[in-house]
């Protein structure tokens, strides 16, 4: 038997929205298979991984609170993946962001006023921004590879952040603790309702639409296909490669940027060594599930920020390590990517030897 | 023992691991592929480096277990990038992401143990010489086996038929395709050539390097390596300097900070993160030199039509 792949005369439609869905079942399958393994009993914890945390009210806003980064993550990087950039260092233009935006309400905590948090937000998106960009006129500039230069300056946000919260930003009544001071109420995004979600989630839903918008009717959500899919092609139209590299590293870097100022004004309140658990590249996986489409890209965020709910669910009531949480992210993204081949190419096996006729 | 042979040795050690995963993935891309799983191949052979010396008690069966890991993680890639032609750069971040996760997993249990380490030689007579012989002599067998493995790679590379068809594949796969060769299987054998030696750099870290399990271990001496294929433009023997270089550069911040040095530990850690951004920065501006290096279809999947 060998594998074989026939070219369809078109993508086929059925299987761009199936793809997603058949990649979430095979995950959940191996799942099972995998907690069989450990010793569980597969269906159980798989209910307390995926169906658990929507059963009661707090844990739906924690939903929210988590998927909240991931989408505004997520969108941003669509738009790169879509014009093929490849910015995969959004973990530290989240980073960078949380940090610049940080810098109002712990150097000047005396700044109390209506303008604190419109400032601190402007700041965030202009530090992811920045982290951004690095990349992005090094791309441009000299033609450095932007996948690495993106990836090693997550590294430096972290040991950045550490030094930061380590040494000249740790709270001075802190009690040597590595942290901050916390965020006074004027440099704390308002909750939304009565619990732990924060307005944070808006601005995550008008990120969703205000792409949709661009990437569905207007010319630059064109532009942004064209020089993507068929890079000589936009050339002749007359788009500009270097400008789509920084106009997509500026995008995904501010939106980064705002997502880790939101998250720690939001939800954390102070900045702490550890301040995401990997969502800036949690969020390339749910930037390919959500097949690079705002719309999709919000359900797919969803399902990601789910995946961290359960594994702490799973850890707290069946004793299974919160480790399998990133497994099954990693997962995921496998069999994504392997069904959306179906998209393009039909499969056939073959015996060996005899070749598929009419293809 | 002088502090300048001191300061050798960990060189070296230092330098092993990204030797190791560089030359693997300098293969890879001279076959057209651009794997950027090293990273999570790396921690997988890593956590199973570990795994294998404790289960067996010998930490040579131990660097079989990390060799025969990465080949694993390196199958699957193959598989989604040459059998589905998935992307390769998504792909190959998925290879990370999964290896992060699963050895975290399968590294709980490890966490905290003391490992086995894997020892150097010893040749009597030889070891004991003055000045080099600890140097020369006393190396562990990886370390031996990662130089010849560079003066392997370049021979095969460059001076054999089997080469010439690695790099034909990696230039211009149509024609390669045309004259007979089967682009797929030659890319599968690279694959699983860079999975191995990624795999068995990941067991490096934890059998020789610091003989213990720490999750995240790797702390992304696997996209330095890959910086150090492009920076070597895909040549064995630059790679063998640039890999020694960036072990300089690791040491070099460890020293400073053991001896004190007044700046803090977390800019001295950036270092080589730094330093790889300037490498980088340094040998893209020379855009001809990179082009005419570059494998023209590296990154381009292959579909033999019929």
């Amino acid at each position: 038997m060998r594998l074989e792949l026939e070219k369809r005369a078109e993508r086929s439609t059925a299987m761009a929205l199936l793809s997603p869905v058949i990649a979430i079942t095979l995950t959940l399958v191996t799942g099972a298979v995998l907690f069989a393994a450990l010793g569980q009993n597969p269906a159980v914890a798989l209910y307390m991984f995926f169906v658990d945390p929507l059963t009661a009210s707090w844990s739906l806003q924690e939903l929210v609170v988590k998927a909240t980064p991931l989408i505004l993550i997520g969108v941003g990087l669509a738009v790169c993946f879509l014009s093929n950039t490849w910015n995969i260092g959004a973990e530290g233009q989240f980073t960078a962001g949380a940090l610049a935006g940080s810098m109002l309400p712990i150097l000047l905590p005396g700044f109390e006023s209506f303008l604190t948090l419109p400032l601190m937000l402007v700041m965030g998106i202009a530090g992811g921004m920045l982290w951004g960009g690095i990349p992005a006129i090094l791309k441009v500039r000299f033609g450095t590879n932007e996948i690495l230069t993106s990836l090693m300056l997550v590294y430096i946000s972290q040991l950045l952040l550490d030094w930061l919260v380590r040494g000249p930003w740790r709270d001075p009544e802190g009690f040597n603790f590595p942290e901050s001071r916390v965020f006074s109420e004027a440099a704390t995004l308002p909750a939304l309702a009565d619990g732990r979600m924060h307005v944070g989630a808006i601005f995550a839903v008008i990120a969703v639409i205000a792409l949709a918008v661009v990437l569905m009717k207007t010319l630059k959500g064109f532009e942004i296909r064209v020089l993507g899919q068929a890079p000589r092609a936009g050339r002749f139209a007359g788009f500009s490669r270097n400008k789509m590299i920084l106009f997509a590293f500026l995008l995904s870097g501010g939106l980064a940027g705002l997502a880790g100022i939101s998250e720690v004004s939001g939800s954390v309140n102070q900045l702490t060594p550890v301040i995401s658990p990997g969502y800036g590249f949690t969020a390339i996986i749910v930037a390919f599930l959500g097949r690079l489409n705002p719309i999709g890209i919000f359900f797919s965020g969803f399902l990601l920020a789910l995946s961290y709910l359960g594994g702490e669910a799973a850890q707290v009531t069946l004793g299974i390590s919160d480790k399998t949480t990133r497994v099954f992210q990693g997962l995921l993204l496998f069999y994504v990517l392997a069904c959306d081949t179906l998209i393009l190419y039909r499969i056939r096996f073959a015996r060996p030897g005899v070749t598929a006729k009419g293809a | 023992m002088g502090a300048f042979e001191s300061i050798l040795l960990t060189v070296i050690t230092a330098a092993t691991p990204l030797l190791l995963a560089a030359i693997g993935e300098l293969v890879v891309e001279r076959s057209g592929v651009l794997n950027l799983g090293v990273e999570g191949m790396m921690i997988v052979g890593a956590v199973m480096g570990f795994a294998g010396a404790q289960a067996t008690g010998s930490p040579y069966l131990g660097a079989v277990f990390a060799l025969l890991s990465g080949m694993g993680m390196a199958l699957l890639f193959g598989f989604l990038t040459l059998h589905l032609v998935a992307n390769q750069v998504a792909t190959g971040l998925a290879l990370t992401l999964l290896g992060l996760g699963l050895s975290g997993m399968i590294g709980e249990a490890f966490v905290g143990q003391p490992g086995i380490r894997l020892t150097g030689i010893d040749i009597p007579v030889l070891s004991d010489l003055p000045l080099v012989g600890r140097l020369l002599f006393g190396q562990d067998v990886l370390v031996y086996l990662s130089l010849i493995l560079v003066a392997g790679v370049s021979y095969v590379l460059f001076r054999t038929r089997a080469g010439l068809i690695i790099r034909a594949v990696g230039d211009n796969h149509a024609s390669a395709h045309a004259l007979g060769v089967s682009v797929i299987k030659v890319r599968y054998l690279a694959v699983l050539f860079g999975g191995a030696c990624a795999g068995l750099a990941g067991g490096y870290l934890s059998l020789v390097y610091t003989p213990q399990w720490v999750e995240g271990m790797t702390a992304g001496r696997g996209w330095i390596a890959l910086a150090l294929v492009v920076f070597a433009t895909w040549r064995p023997v630059r790679v063998l300097a640039g890999a020694y270089l960036f072990g300089a550069v690791g040491i070099l911040q460890f020293h400073a900070q053991a001896h004190g040095v007044g700046i803090p530990s977390q800019f001295l850690s950036a270092l080589p993160y730094i330093a790889t951004i300037a490498v980088l920065v340094i040998i893209s501006r020379n855009r001809i030199l990179t082009r005419v290096n570059t494998p023209a279809c590296l990154g381009r999947p292959f579909v033999p039509d019929r």
